[in-house]
Protein backbone atom coordinates (compact mmCIF):
# COMPACT_ATOMS: atom_id res chain seq x y z
CA UNK A 1 0.00 0.00 0.00
CA UNK A 2 1.75 3.59 -0.72
CA UNK A 3 2.40 5.64 2.04
CA UNK A 4 1.97 9.48 2.64
CA UNK A 5 3.67 9.65 5.94
CA UNK A 6 4.67 13.14 6.62
CA UNK A 7 3.65 14.38 2.78
CA UNK A 8 2.23 18.06 2.56
CA UNK A 9 -0.86 17.92 0.14
CA UNK A 10 -3.06 20.15 -1.32
CA UNK A 11 -6.27 19.26 -2.24
CA UNK A 12 -8.11 22.09 -4.26
CA UNK A 13 -12.12 21.34 -3.80
CA UNK A 14 -12.09 19.33 -1.55
CA UNK A 15 -15.33 19.42 0.13
CA UNK A 16 -17.19 16.80 -1.49
CA UNK A 17 -17.00 14.08 -3.74
CA UNK A 18 -13.62 13.00 -5.14
CA UNK A 19 -12.00 15.62 -3.58
CA UNK A 20 -13.26 14.53 -0.27
CA UNK A 21 -12.40 10.85 -1.02
CA UNK A 22 -9.12 11.94 -1.66
CA UNK A 23 -8.56 14.41 1.80
CA UNK A 24 -10.03 10.70 3.44
CA UNK A 25 -7.50 8.44 1.71
CA UNK A 26 -4.42 11.20 1.96
CA UNK A 27 -5.14 11.35 5.75
CA UNK A 28 -6.06 7.99 6.10
CA UNK A 29 -1.90 7.24 4.32
CA UNK A 30 -0.37 9.46 7.21
CA UNK A 31 -0.26 12.91 5.22
CA UNK A 32 -0.88 16.25 6.17
CA UNK A 33 -3.81 17.47 4.16
CA UNK A 34 -4.51 20.89 2.85
CA UNK A 35 -7.85 21.32 1.96
CA UNK A 36 -9.55 23.81 0.12
CA UNK A 37 -13.05 24.62 0.44
CA UNK A 38 -15.15 27.67 -0.80
CA UNK A 39 -16.94 27.89 2.54
CA UNK A 40 -17.14 27.40 6.39
CA UNK A 41 -20.11 25.47 6.05
CA UNK A 42 -18.59 22.80 3.41
CA UNK A 43 -15.48 22.80 5.54
CA UNK A 44 -16.97 21.87 8.50
CA UNK A 45 -18.99 18.81 6.96
CA UNK A 46 -15.49 17.63 5.52
CA UNK A 47 -14.57 17.82 9.15
CA UNK A 48 -17.39 16.03 10.52
CA UNK A 49 -17.07 12.92 8.39
CA UNK A 50 -13.66 12.14 9.57
CA UNK A 51 -12.21 10.76 12.54
CA UNK A 52 -10.93 13.05 15.45
CA UNK A 53 -7.63 11.26 14.85
CA UNK A 54 -7.88 12.52 10.96
CA UNK A 55 -8.43 15.84 11.55
CA UNK A 56 -5.87 16.87 13.88
CA UNK A 57 -3.84 16.61 10.59
CA UNK A 58 -6.32 18.51 8.43
CA UNK A 59 -5.88 22.32 8.05
CA UNK A 60 -8.95 23.61 5.71
CA UNK A 61 -7.80 26.69 3.66
CA UNK A 62 -11.22 28.72 2.69
CA UNK A 63 -10.45 30.54 -0.66
CA UNK A 64 -12.25 30.97 -4.00
CA UNK A 65 -9.78 28.88 -6.26
CA UNK A 66 -10.62 31.98 -8.72
CA UNK A 67 -9.38 34.20 -6.93
CA UNK A 68 -6.02 35.06 -7.70
CA UNK A 69 -4.83 37.36 -5.02
CA UNK A 70 -6.09 34.64 -2.17
CA UNK A 71 -4.32 32.13 -3.98
CA UNK A 72 -1.12 33.48 -3.27
CA UNK A 73 -2.53 34.43 0.10
CA UNK A 74 -2.88 30.82 0.76
CA UNK A 75 0.75 30.15 -0.85
CA UNK A 76 2.57 32.33 1.13
CA UNK A 77 0.43 30.84 4.36
CA UNK A 78 2.12 26.98 3.12
CA UNK A 79 5.22 29.00 2.43
CA UNK A 80 5.39 30.00 6.22
CA UNK A 81 4.25 27.14 7.70
CA UNK A 82 5.21 24.49 6.26
CA UNK A 83 8.54 25.52 3.89
CA UNK A 84 7.39 22.94 1.62
CA UNK A 85 4.71 21.38 -0.30
CA UNK A 86 4.66 17.79 -1.69
CA UNK A 87 1.83 16.95 -3.37
CA UNK A 88 -0.66 19.02 -5.21
CA UNK A 89 -4.16 17.40 -6.57
CA UNK A 90 -5.73 20.51 -8.50
CA UNK A 91 -9.64 18.81 -7.93
CA UNK A 92 -11.72 21.74 -8.20
CA UNK A 93 -14.27 21.78 -10.82
CA UNK A 94 -17.84 21.91 -12.27
CA UNK A 95 -19.14 20.13 -14.75
CA UNK A 96 -21.13 22.10 -17.72
CA UNK A 97 -23.55 20.17 -19.99
CA UNK A 98 -24.90 22.19 -22.71
CA UNK A 99 -24.98 22.02 -26.63
CA UNK A 100 -22.37 23.89 -28.31
CA UNK A 101 -25.02 26.13 -29.79
CA UNK A 102 -26.42 26.54 -26.50
CA UNK A 103 -23.30 27.77 -24.67
CA UNK A 104 -22.98 31.29 -23.57
CA UNK A 105 -19.54 32.89 -24.14
CA UNK A 106 -19.64 33.81 -19.88
CA UNK A 107 -20.40 30.19 -19.15
CA UNK A 108 -17.36 29.20 -21.33
CA UNK A 109 -15.04 31.80 -19.21
CA UNK A 110 -16.74 30.73 -15.99
CA UNK A 111 -16.16 27.47 -16.73
CA UNK A 112 -12.07 27.85 -17.89
CA UNK A 113 -11.73 30.01 -14.61
CA UNK A 114 -12.32 27.32 -12.19
CA UNK A 115 -11.64 24.22 -14.31
CA UNK A 116 -8.11 25.46 -16.31
CA UNK A 117 -6.97 28.63 -15.16
CA UNK A 118 -7.11 27.86 -11.08
CA UNK A 119 -5.05 24.45 -12.06
CA UNK A 120 -2.74 26.75 -13.67
CA UNK A 121 -2.26 29.32 -11.11
CA UNK A 122 -1.75 26.35 -8.36
CA UNK A 123 0.87 25.44 -10.71
CA UNK A 124 2.64 28.24 -11.20
CA UNK A 125 2.61 28.90 -7.34
CA UNK A 126 3.04 25.08 -6.07
CA UNK A 127 6.31 24.14 -8.37
CA UNK A 128 8.19 27.36 -6.87
CA UNK A 129 8.03 25.37 -3.46
CA UNK A 130 8.96 22.00 -5.21
CA UNK A 131 11.41 23.07 -6.56
CA UNK A 132 13.30 24.24 -3.82
CA UNK A 133 13.43 20.36 -2.27
CA UNK A 134 13.79 18.90 -6.26
CA UNK A 135 10.33 16.96 -5.75
CA UNK A 136 6.92 16.69 -5.59
CA UNK A 137 3.96 15.55 -7.29
CA UNK A 138 1.04 16.88 -8.99
CA UNK A 139 -1.94 15.59 -10.30
CA UNK A 140 -4.63 17.10 -12.46
CA UNK A 141 -8.21 15.97 -11.98
CA UNK A 142 -8.90 15.21 -15.73
CA UNK A 143 -12.31 13.60 -17.44
CA UNK A 144 -12.78 10.32 -19.64
CA UNK A 145 -14.80 13.77 -21.36
CA UNK A 146 -11.57 15.45 -21.95
CA UNK A 147 -10.01 12.02 -23.35
CA UNK A 148 -12.87 11.10 -25.70
CA UNK A 149 -15.32 14.05 -26.14
CA UNK A 150 -19.35 13.63 -25.51
CA UNK A 151 -22.00 15.08 -26.85
CA UNK A 152 -23.53 18.22 -25.10
CA UNK A 153 -20.64 18.57 -23.06
CA UNK A 154 -18.11 19.89 -25.58
CA UNK A 155 -16.93 23.24 -23.37
CA UNK A 156 -16.34 21.07 -20.53
CA UNK A 157 -14.22 18.10 -22.38
CA UNK A 158 -12.16 21.05 -23.87
CA UNK A 159 -11.68 21.85 -20.28
CA UNK A 160 -10.88 18.60 -19.14
CA UNK A 161 -8.56 17.90 -22.42
CA UNK A 162 -6.95 21.08 -21.46
CA UNK A 163 -6.01 19.96 -17.46
CA UNK A 164 -4.44 16.35 -19.53
CA UNK A 165 -2.28 19.04 -21.94
CA UNK A 166 -0.91 21.07 -19.13
CA UNK A 167 -0.04 18.36 -17.40
CA UNK A 168 1.76 16.83 -20.08
CA UNK A 169 3.68 19.91 -20.72
CA UNK A 170 4.57 20.74 -16.71
CA UNK A 171 6.09 17.47 -16.61
CA UNK A 172 7.87 18.07 -19.41
CA UNK A 173 9.10 21.64 -17.88
CA UNK A 174 9.10 20.40 -14.08
CA UNK A 175 10.98 17.01 -14.61
CA UNK A 176 14.60 17.76 -14.13
CA UNK A 177 13.42 19.84 -10.85
CA UNK A 178 11.93 16.04 -9.79
CA UNK A 179 8.56 17.62 -10.12
CA UNK A 180 6.02 14.75 -11.86
CA UNK A 181 3.00 15.63 -13.20
CA UNK A 182 -0.09 13.39 -14.00
CA UNK A 183 -3.55 13.76 -15.24
CA UNK A 184 -6.56 11.18 -13.64
CA UNK A 185 -9.31 10.92 -16.21
CA UNK A 186 -12.29 9.39 -13.69
CA UNK A 187 -15.21 7.65 -16.12
CA UNK A 188 -18.92 7.93 -14.56
CA UNK A 189 -18.10 8.27 -10.70
CA UNK A 190 -21.29 8.27 -8.38
CA UNK A 191 -20.87 11.80 -6.77
CA UNK A 192 -22.99 15.48 -6.53
CA UNK A 193 -21.72 15.86 -9.93
CA UNK A 194 -23.73 12.98 -11.61
CA UNK A 195 -26.87 12.91 -9.08
CA UNK A 196 -28.65 14.67 -11.46
CA UNK A 197 -27.97 11.85 -13.70
CA UNK A 198 -31.80 9.90 -14.80
CA UNK A 199 -32.10 6.13 -14.18
CA UNK A 200 -32.37 5.91 -17.65
CA UNK A 201 -29.04 8.20 -18.72
CA UNK A 202 -27.68 6.01 -16.20
CA UNK A 203 -28.84 2.69 -17.45
CA UNK A 204 -27.72 4.08 -20.98
CA UNK A 205 -24.38 4.52 -19.52
CA UNK A 206 -23.74 1.14 -17.96
CA UNK A 207 -24.32 -0.71 -20.94
CA UNK A 208 -20.62 1.43 -22.36
CA UNK A 209 -18.75 0.59 -19.08
CA UNK A 210 -16.99 -3.01 -19.31
CA UNK A 211 -16.66 -3.61 -15.62
CA UNK A 212 -20.46 -3.04 -15.49
CA UNK A 213 -20.50 -0.59 -12.33
CA UNK A 214 -20.13 2.64 -11.76
CA UNK A 215 -16.89 4.11 -10.24
CA UNK A 216 -17.29 5.28 -6.41
CA UNK A 217 -14.86 8.56 -5.53
CA UNK A 218 -12.68 6.29 -3.47
CA UNK A 219 -10.97 4.49 -6.39
CA UNK A 220 -10.59 7.58 -7.85
CA UNK A 221 -8.63 8.77 -4.32
CA UNK A 222 -7.18 5.56 -4.65
CA UNK A 223 -5.43 6.37 -7.97
CA UNK A 224 -4.78 10.17 -7.20
CA UNK A 225 -2.75 8.65 -3.83
CA UNK A 226 -0.86 6.46 -6.02
CA UNK A 227 0.57 9.20 -7.77
CA UNK A 228 1.14 11.12 -4.74
CA UNK A 229 3.23 8.46 -3.16
CA UNK A 230 6.81 7.36 -4.24
CA UNK A 231 5.79 4.39 -5.60
CA UNK A 232 4.90 6.29 -8.60
CA UNK A 233 8.32 7.77 -8.66
CA UNK A 234 8.68 6.82 -12.31
CA UNK A 235 5.49 7.91 -13.98
CA UNK A 236 5.09 11.95 -15.00
CA UNK A 237 3.04 12.98 -18.37
CA UNK A 238 0.87 10.30 -18.09
CA UNK A 239 -3.33 10.14 -18.67
CA UNK A 240 -4.36 7.79 -16.19
CA UNK A 241 -8.28 6.45 -16.57
CA UNK A 242 -10.07 5.81 -13.83
CA UNK A 243 -13.37 4.62 -15.81
CA UNK A 244 -14.28 0.87 -16.08
CA UNK A 245 -13.14 0.74 -19.43
CA UNK A 246 -16.12 3.22 -20.19
CA UNK A 247 -16.01 3.83 -23.97
CA UNK A 248 -18.41 6.70 -24.22
CA UNK A 249 -20.70 6.53 -27.14
CA UNK B 1 25.95 37.24 5.87
CA UNK B 2 24.40 40.19 4.35
CA UNK B 3 21.48 40.31 1.81
CA UNK B 4 24.26 41.24 -0.40
CA UNK B 5 26.38 38.06 0.31
CA UNK B 6 22.77 35.92 0.72
CA UNK B 7 21.42 36.91 -2.85
CA UNK B 8 24.77 36.55 -4.60
CA UNK B 9 25.15 32.99 -2.66
CA UNK B 10 21.40 31.90 -4.71
CA UNK B 11 22.69 33.34 -8.02
CA UNK B 12 26.08 30.59 -7.61
CA UNK B 13 24.15 27.94 -6.10
CA UNK B 14 20.90 28.32 -8.35
CA UNK B 15 22.84 28.75 -11.89
CA UNK B 16 25.56 26.50 -10.40
CA UNK B 17 28.66 28.75 -11.29
CA UNK B 18 31.43 30.45 -8.74
CA UNK B 19 30.47 32.83 -6.85
CA UNK B 20 32.86 35.58 -8.31
CA UNK B 21 30.73 35.36 -11.85
CA UNK B 22 27.94 36.72 -10.00
CA UNK B 23 27.84 40.24 -10.28
CA UNK B 24 25.54 43.18 -10.66
CA UNK B 25 25.79 42.99 -14.63
CA UNK B 26 25.10 39.69 -15.00
CA UNK B 27 22.33 38.93 -16.94
CA UNK B 28 19.05 36.50 -18.17
CA UNK B 29 20.49 34.31 -20.91
CA UNK B 30 23.98 35.63 -21.62
CA UNK B 31 25.82 32.53 -19.91
CA UNK B 32 24.68 28.87 -20.66
CA UNK B 33 24.10 28.75 -16.94
CA UNK B 34 20.97 31.07 -16.93
CA UNK B 35 18.23 29.41 -19.19
CA UNK B 36 14.79 30.02 -18.51
CA UNK B 37 15.08 26.03 -17.11
CA UNK B 38 17.52 27.64 -14.71
CA UNK B 39 15.79 30.72 -13.95
CA UNK B 40 12.81 28.99 -12.05
CA UNK B 41 15.43 27.21 -9.60
CA UNK B 42 16.62 30.77 -9.09
CA UNK B 43 13.47 32.35 -8.62
CA UNK B 44 12.88 28.91 -6.51
CA UNK B 45 16.20 30.03 -4.57
CA UNK B 46 15.76 33.34 -3.77
CA UNK B 47 12.26 32.83 -2.39
CA UNK B 48 13.80 30.25 -0.06
CA UNK B 49 16.44 32.77 1.16
CA UNK B 50 14.40 35.80 1.59
CA UNK B 51 11.18 34.30 2.31
CA UNK B 52 9.17 35.98 -0.07
CA UNK B 53 6.79 34.89 -2.83
CA UNK B 54 7.13 37.45 -6.28
CA UNK B 55 4.44 38.39 -8.40
CA UNK B 56 5.00 37.06 -12.05
CA UNK B 57 5.45 39.99 -13.59
CA UNK B 58 8.52 40.69 -11.37
CA UNK B 59 9.09 36.98 -12.14
CA UNK B 60 9.79 38.11 -15.92
CA UNK B 61 12.03 41.45 -14.95
CA UNK B 62 14.37 39.81 -12.95
CA UNK B 63 17.04 39.56 -15.84
CA UNK B 64 19.98 40.86 -13.97
CA UNK B 65 21.69 40.54 -10.57
CA UNK B 66 20.68 44.27 -10.22
CA UNK B 67 17.09 43.67 -11.23
CA UNK B 68 16.85 41.38 -8.60
CA UNK B 69 18.17 43.52 -5.87
CA UNK B 70 15.92 46.03 -7.00
CA UNK B 71 12.83 44.15 -6.97
CA UNK B 72 13.99 42.16 -3.50
CA UNK B 73 13.44 45.87 -2.12
CA UNK B 74 9.48 46.01 -3.33
CA UNK B 75 9.54 43.18 -1.04
CA UNK B 76 11.15 45.00 2.03
CA UNK B 77 14.53 43.07 1.41
CA UNK B 78 17.36 45.66 2.45
CA UNK B 79 20.42 46.25 0.49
Amino acid sequence: MPSLESKIILITGAARGIGAACVKYCLDKGATVLANCRTEDAAEKLKQSLAESEVSRLQVLLYDVTDSDSIKRQFRLIQSQYSRLDGLVNNAGFMLEQPIPMTRKQDLEGLFATNVNAAFEHIQLASRLMIRQKGGSIVNLGSVVGEQGARGQAAYAMSKASLSALAKSAAKEFGASGIRVNTIAPGFIETDLTAHYSEQQKSELLAHIATNRFGKAHDVAKAIGFLLSDDAEYISGQVIGVDGALALP
Amino acid sequence: MNNTELLYKAFSSALNIELDQVTPDLTYNTIAEWDSTAHMVLIAEIEGVFDVMLDTDDIIDMSSVAKAQEILTKYDVGF
